[in-house]
């Protein structure tokens, strides 16, 4: 094990973060207030939600490839939904809605930052814990709550809202407009209390960040993972804001009898609707000021940790890390100020068409920037194929795919066509769905070790791999061409529209539909070799397997309480210092100093 | 293993990319000639994007490719090119800003419409479009070119009044409402959109264009369509569990034959 130093005055500066090793079962486990312990709570409450917003897309994609169908245990299940098994449209909506939410919230959200953030920003950092381990757990918790609220309006009367994940109002404000009860309500208390969590969360990772960096470790020798969630985390900070205002405004629209998003004059089947003076487009403006923002806070993290792993096992350094650091602080800053391409044909003012199309044409600079410098980094490297270097190598490939229909939807003309078609729900599930998946599942097999002292099976996860990355494209893939034809979203079935029956849409949903199933099958593999992992995979002792350079691979696996066993680590060198020349090994830890890494007499030649 | 990732990446992106050449799924053929400068947009954003998919994922097969082999030499200590860096930087700056360009000119002509007027001016031709959950209702002015106002109080679907029209007030006696959309080819048409309860989305394929109805605002598109025939209006934002099946028929006829089809409605008013 690599020698970590101590120095005095810092160990006592981080002595207040520190907590006693808890003792009994629930303060370990349970309510830990250990970054560690909360971080693979994240990650396991993101596993049951993948699994449940999985099974949701199965529903929609059953209902899409045969309407009439009967399955006579959804029949039992959700006896109004699916009365005698077959699923109504509104269970369609239903089931879509929930899809949405669960996959972009639960799984999306709390994973990559959360889940990985909390367990390795601090170690990566040298802290032995977050900068306010008490408000972690907090935030851990408040999230279980939003995710037992969710769950809860699969089983009230009238069931889950209809609305789509966006939930624009009135349909989702006036009652009479849906035939559903409280699920609605539901459904905006969750994600209120979502915000909440994610605000707390947020104001942890950035004064952690900011605050508990070890000696040495200056901001531009920060793995890009530490960059990235400290990005993420601004991105969560501005943006969590304005939607729990905008949730609590709809929740009050549904209850009180406010008109924040409600105009007057509304007739809902011939009956009169008691509001007046909001607007709809509001509602809009405020959802995608942070629906934005929230794409990147999914797949930052993940570009993160695609350039952490490429570098590492390309045995390279980041190609122009510099430049990755402010494409990573572009993409943040540019994130906010592109909202408006979601609102083209939204009614609003067509100017401002302009100025949201060319920022957002802006954004794609530093999406490809970052493009450029993955490959640019394995460039040059000797790559070894470890399965999170596999599944580094298709995020990349997912990302640009995804990438490069946002420069269709990007420009307001073309927009014209696309908006709210199969092309855009193509779009979004490459970029920020599956790519960002691909960033959890590198994340996961490269700190699998780390978390747990055994090793994933290699050879499962390279299976997945292959399953995986050709499995998603061929759903997403051809959502393109129905795209082109143009196959409206949101569509509980395709009977009567005549474009698409003749287009051939029947066909491409079938194609679809046999892809997801076999896909999902595929993640079965994953659980199982994660759980196997967990509880029989190969016992690891080396603590850097990866032959990696960050702090994380300096202590043991599974990490001791504290994280560095009383002492506080010293970092010498950037995060990346792979195949140095004259070094005695092809990487350097950041806390190896010149001594140990050029040896004795070359430290003393100023090699 | 890498000559294996480079085959499947560069089998799935010509998997990709081929229907895209052969056109097997394609946009209806355009109505307009605006819908013909927005297929030109396309086309030169998929020219342009189409390169840059493919050399991406061709470059990312080739590097995994050429540095996972087991001969590769050792890996090189290089941190960056700070040359490539600005040269590909401004590349993608002007290319991806630089389409943003194309197809303004469009956008202009299809929503930079002043909101006032509802007087037809030179012959355009108005038709007022109200969304309701799930059927599009279609208003013409009549013989008169003025439309009669409307009450909130009036509205009733089941006595064939769904917009409320006030057939006393000025101008309303020979207002048409009809469920299908019938306009003349060769003259422009705007249309007036407008909700009765939540968002729906006035769209037609073939003329490339939608809009929202949002209730409480008016939107206008405008186009002229130059080739006659039926073609499908769907609903293009969710407005519930009828979403789906909201759809009407845009009829592009010739002149005499609107003038018939008008003439036969307005005879069922009497």
């Amino acid at each position: 094990m690599t020698e970590v130093e101590v120095s005095p005055e810092v160990a006592e500066y981080t002595e207040v973060h520190r907590h006693p090793e808890p003792k009994g079962f629930w303060s370990k486990y349970i309510f830990s207030v250990d970054h560690k312990v909360i971080g693979i709570q994240y990650l396991l409450l993101a596993v049951v939600a993948v699994f449940v917003g999985m099974a949701l897309s199965l529903l929609v994609r059953l209902r899409l490839i045969c309407p009439e169908c009967s399955y006579p245990t959804l029949g039992t299940l959700f006896p109004v939904g699916a009365p005698e098994g077959v699923m109504t449209p509104e269970f369609y909506l239903a089931m879509l809605t929930m899809h949405g939410t669960v996959m972009v919230f639960m799984v999306l959200t709390t994973a990559p930052q959360g889940g990985f953030g909390n367990y390795f920003l601090p170690i990566q950092i040298g802290a032995a814990d977050m900068a306010f381990p008490r408000l972690n757990m907090l935030s851990f918790w408040t999230t279980f709550v939003s995710f037992l609220l969710l769950m809860a309006a699969f089983v009230v009367e009238g069931g889950a809202p209809q609305t789509g994940w966006t939930g624009y109002p009135p349909l989702s404000a006036v009652p009479e407009a849906t035939v559903q009860g409280i699920g609605q309500d539901l459904w905006l208390a969750s994600i209120a209390v979502f915000c909440i969590a994610s605000l707390l969360a947020a104001l942890n990772f950035i004064v952690t960040i900011l605050d508990l960096r070890a000696k040495g470790l200056t901001m531009m020798r920060l793995p890009l993972t530490c960059w990235t969630w400290f990005i993420t985390a601004i991105l969560g900070l501005l943006a969590f804001g304005v939607l729990l205002a905008a949730g609590v405004l709809l929740l009050m629209d549904r209850n009180v009898g406010t008109s924040f998003f409600v105009p007057g004059g509304l007739v809902v089947s011939d009956k009169q609707i008691d509001h007046s003076g909001g607007s709809p487009i509001l509602w809009q403006h405020l959802f995608w000021f942070f629906g934005h923002p929230e794409v990147y806070i999914a797949i930052l993290p993940g570009m993160g940790v695609t350039s952490h792993v490429l570098s590492t096992f390309a045995r390279k350094t980041v190609f122009g890390y510099r430049a990755m650091v402010y494409a990573v602080v572009a993409i943040g800053l540019l994130g906010f100020v592109v909202w408006g391409h979601h609102m083209f044909v939204s009614g609003m003012s067509p100017y401002s068409a302009f100025v949201f199309s060319i920022l957002t044409m802006c954004i794609g600079v530093p999406s490809a920037i970052k493009t450029f410098n993955w490959i640019g980094t394995m460039w040059g490297g000797k790559i070894r194929f470890t399965s999170p270097m596999l599944y580094s190598i298709g995020f990349v490939s997912l990302f640009v795919s995804g990438g490069i229909s946002g420069i269709f939807l990007g420009q307001p003309t073309i927009d014209l066509y696309f908006h709210d078609t199969y092309f855009v729900v193509a779009h979004f599930h490459l970029i920020m769905g599956v790519a960002a998946i691909f960033g959890m599942f590198a994340g996961l097999t490269f700190w699998f070790p780390k978390m747990f002292g055994r090793m994933m099976d290699e050879r499962l996860s390279k299976i997945h791999f292959w399953l995986t990355f050709i499995g998603v494209y061929a759903i997403f893939g051809p959502m393109h061409y129905l795209g082109m034809l143009p196959h409206p979203r949101r569509y509980a079935e395709i009977t009567g529209v005549d474009f698409l029956v003749e287009g051939g849409a029947a066909q491409l949903h079938l194609f679809i539909t046999v892809a997801a199933l076999l896909t999902v099958l595929a993640q079965f593999l994953f659980l199982y070799n994660f759980v196997k992992g967990i509880y029989a995979g190969k016992v690891c002792t080396d603590p850097n397997p990866w032959e990696a350079t960050t702090l994380e691979w300096a202590i043991s696996s599974p990490p001791p309480h504290d994280n560095f066993g009383g002492k506080v680590p010293h970092v010498y060198r950037g995060a990346y210092d792979f195949s140095l020349r004259g070094a005695k090994r092809d990487f350097a830890m950041q806390c190896n100093d010149d001594k140990a890494v050029y040896g004795e007499q070359s430290a003393a030649s100023g090699d | 293993m890498g000559f294996l990732i480079a085959i499947v990446v560069w089998g799935v992106t010509l998997a990709m990319a081929v229907p895209f050449f052969t056109q097997t799924w394609w946009m209806p053929e355009s109505i307009t000639a605006l819908g013909d400068e927005i297929d030109e947009a396309f086309m030169w954003t998929l020219a342009g994007t189409g390169v840059i998919f493919l050399v991406a994922q061709f470059a990312l097969g080739y590097t995994v490719w050429l540095f996972g082999r087991k001969s590769a030499g050792p890996a090189s200590d290089s941190h960056g090119n700070n040359k490539l860096e600005i040269l590909w930087t401004t590349a993608a700056t002007v290319i991806f800003v630089g389409l943003t360009f194309f197809g303004y000119s469009v956008w202009a002509e299809t929503r930079f419409i002043e909101q006032k007027s509802m007087e037809p001016a030179e012959g355009r031709l108005i038709v007022e479009v109200t969304g309701q959950q799930f059927v599009w209702n279609m208003r013409y002015a009549g013989e008169d070119s003025q439309f009669g106002p409307t009450d909130i109080n009036l509205i009733d679907d089941a006595a064939g009044n769904p917009v409320g029209l006030d057939r006393s007030g000025p101008g309303g006696s020979d207002d048409i409402m009809v469920p299908e959309m019938f306009v003349p080819v060769n003259r422009e048409v705007e249309v007036v959109l407008k909700s009765k309860d939540v968002l729906h989305n006035f769209f037609v394929p073939e003329l490339r264009i939608k809009l929202d109805t949002v209730p409480g605002l008016v939107g206008k598109l405008r186009f002229t369509p130059t080739k006659q025939g039926r073609f499908e209006i769907v609903c293009s934002e969710l407005c519930g569990l009828g979403h789906y099946k909201m759809r009407s028929f845009l009829h592009v006829v010739t002149e005499q034959e609107y003038e018939d089809w008008l003439a036969e409605q307005a005879s069922y008013l009497f």
